[in-house]
């Protein structure tokens, strides 16, 4: 219960990303600024779909209980 | 495989209207989708639940909690009462006054669909439980199908100038200390002990969530500690075993209502789960749990047992590195990914064994659910973004460290906890997870054409066949409707005709399609069902 409090997680020091173990053998760079580029596209569109005004549009998301 | 199903509250939401009350605009949700239906078949489809079996209060353990003793919300029996003072405080008395269509007494808080599902309102949300499905492909599409329901009620309230728009969300938490359920249901056989159930599950449920967690921005209850989980749910259970679904909530939940004959199956009743989008953490959520019941069956679920159950559950969501160890009763530590290959490895092996999994002879699941869920628990081990497009927790990861990396976000920046809540929004060009399907960044095991037929149809091989098919033929005589009764008003006949259904896999296609075809009318479906009506005493 109140146990997690003195458990806290240590993972945020472990970076995924960092570990890719088998490189490729050609051009990697270019391979990951193509997969960066991929992502970046993806976060263009989704800017365009988020809600404005994010923070008052979180905290007004209110539920009430469920089970 | 195991007869099975699953149900989902949604978060609800009007932007345009805060503080509206949940209930209310729940039973707004219903009743826009009894609108709809209405206008696609000819009697009206929208049917009365039947209370008449519901038993919250019995406890799988052997005893029945007190009435008086439960906690409010427990009380699942009785039909939610929405009196005239809700109605006021959330649209004001004149409105009230004014619209007679929307008396409060005439609200309809309760549906049985055309495809064998229950939509209704639970608690302050709108909640969809799918009709029992054999397997876990199907669980998925029947699953999916609730999503189109409850977006067909979107759409139909956004249409409407009167209204303010209503959004949903299929995730688990505000982040402000409230969370709302995901919930399975497995039948099993009740010669079960409960003990092997409890024993068997507890390791496992505590583990799965890194193939089936949704992902949650924020630590802690009230989100308010800033990070990145694995679960939405996790932070919410408090206890190891228990009858609560809203309080103290258990990783085991010991509701003993089977729905179905209750001397030959339990009904057990899975809390811990997040709600999920993506198809393939659905299909193993699913999947991987129904097998795992087998080898508690065949009494080889792997002897494992950890030291603080709960603690565990919160620490391995807390960790997406994947490598915090947990204690088990023995003195040895093992990580998530060991325990998840440890049920893995038995199943597998009783799958051989009992020759479920053989291509030929198989059951066509099984093979399948293994396959995946090793490839899945292998990618975890060695490169875990590479599950992004299976596992939900990485997809969203991916998403929130793309906007991390490009726009150099703390955890605790708002935007991120927008990304965390509009991934679940049900609608495709607002919903985050959509956005990733449409670009193929997520893998469908299900294409969309399925999961539309299900909104309409129920599967073939359960009593759910029967419900829905007694739904959308009938709807006009069908009166009330419940897991295992159809209730019948036919004109000419004095009193109801209740239909039991008992047997969860009975009422299949196979086996009453042909009525259905055969009888255009109530009467004479009836009348071949149940034989002639009893003579009158003279």
């Amino acid at each position: 219960m109140a146990a997690q409090e003195q458990q806290q997680p240590q993972s945020r020091d472990t970076e995924i990303e960092d570990e890719v173990p088998e490189a490729p053998p050609a051009a990697p760079e270019a391979q990951a600024s193509a997969a960066t580029q991929g992502v970046d596209d993806l976060l263009d569109e989704i800017d365009g779909v988020l809600e404005s005004n994010a923070e008052e549009f979180v905290r007004a998301f209110v539920q009430k209980g469920g089970q | 495989m195991r007869v099975m199903g699953s149900e989902t509250e949604y978060g609800i939401h009007a932007p345009s209207a805060p503080g509206a009350n949940a209930t209310m605009m729940s039973a707004r949700v219903i009743q826009a989708y009894a609108q709809i239906t209405r206008q696609k078949t000819a009697g009206g489809a929208e049917t009365r639940w039947d209370y008449t079996d519901e038993e919250p209060l019995h406890d799988a353990r052997g005893w029945t909690l007190e009435r008086s003793a439960a906690d409010p919300s427990q009380l699942t029996d009785q039909p939610p009462v929405l009196d005239a003072e809700a109605v006021a405080l959330a649209y004001g008395r004149q409105e009230l006054e004014a619209d007679g269509s929307d008396e409060a007494g005439s609200l309809l808080m309760n549906m049985v669909l055309g495809n064998g599902a229950r939509l209704y309102v639970d608690h302050a949300h709108p909640e969809y439980s799918s009709p029992e499905v054999t397997n876990p492909l199907a669980a998925v599409t029947w699953d999916a199908a609730g999503d189109l329901v409850a977006l067909a009620a979107v759409r139909k309230l956004a249409a409407d100038p009167e209204l303010p728009p209503i959004n949903l969300y299929k995730n688990n938490t505000d982040n402000k200390s409230v969370s709302y359920g995901s919930h399975e249901n497995y039948l099993m056989p009740r010669s079960v002990p409960f003990g092997e159930i409890v024993r068997g599950l507890t390791p496992f449920f505590a583990t799965r969530q890194v193939i089936c967690g949704a992902g949650r921005v924020g630590i802690g209850q009230d989100g308010s500690r800033p990070g990145y989980q694995i679960s939405q749910r996790a932070d919410f259970f408090e206890a190891e075993v228990g009858l609560e679904t809203t309080i103290r909530r258990p990783i085991i939940n010991t509701r003993d209502e089977p729905h179905a004959t209750a001397d030959k199956y339990r009904r057990l009743h899975v809390i811990i789960g997040d709600a999920n989008l993506s198809q393939v953490s659905n299909y193993l959520k699913f999947g991987t749990t129904a097998m795992v019941l087998s080898l508690i069956e065949a009494g080889q679920a792997p002897k494992l047992e950890l030291h603080e159950p709960v603690a565990a559950l919160q620490e391995i969501s807390h960790d997406t590195s994947l490598s915090t160890t947990v204690r088990l009763l023995d003195g040895r530590r093992v990580t998530a990914l060991d325990i998840q290959w440890i049920y893995y490895e038995a199943a597998a092996k009783l799958a051989q064994e009992t020759s479920v999994s053989d291509a030929v002879s198989g059951d066509g699941h099984t093979q399948g659910v293994l396959e995946r869920w090793e490839s899945v628990l292998t990618l975890l081990g060695s490169n875990p973004p590479a599950a992004a497009s299976s596992v939900e927790w990485l997809a969203k990861l991916a998403l929130l460290e793309g906007y991390r990396r490009r726009d150099g976000l703390q955890w605790g920046d708002a935007r991120l906890g927008l990304v965390d809540l509009q991934w679940s929004d049900i609608r495709p060009e607002k919903g985050l997870y959509y956005r990733m399907l449409a670009r193929d960044r997520m893998q469908r095991m299900v294409d969309d054409g399925a999961i539309a037929r299900a909104a309409v149809e129920p599967p073939s091989d359960t009593r759910a066949f029967f419900r829905g098919k007694c739904v959308s033929t009938f709807g006009k005589q069908v009166v009330g409707a419940s897991w295992d009764s159809v209730i019948f008003d036919v004109p000419g006949i004095g009193k109801l005709q209740r239909v039991p259904t008992r047997e969860p896999l009975r009422g299949t296609e196979s086996l009453t399609g042909e009525l259905f075809r055969k009888h255009t009318t109530a009467e004479g479906f009836l009348g071949e069902l149940l034989g002639p009506p009893p003579a009158p005493r003279g």
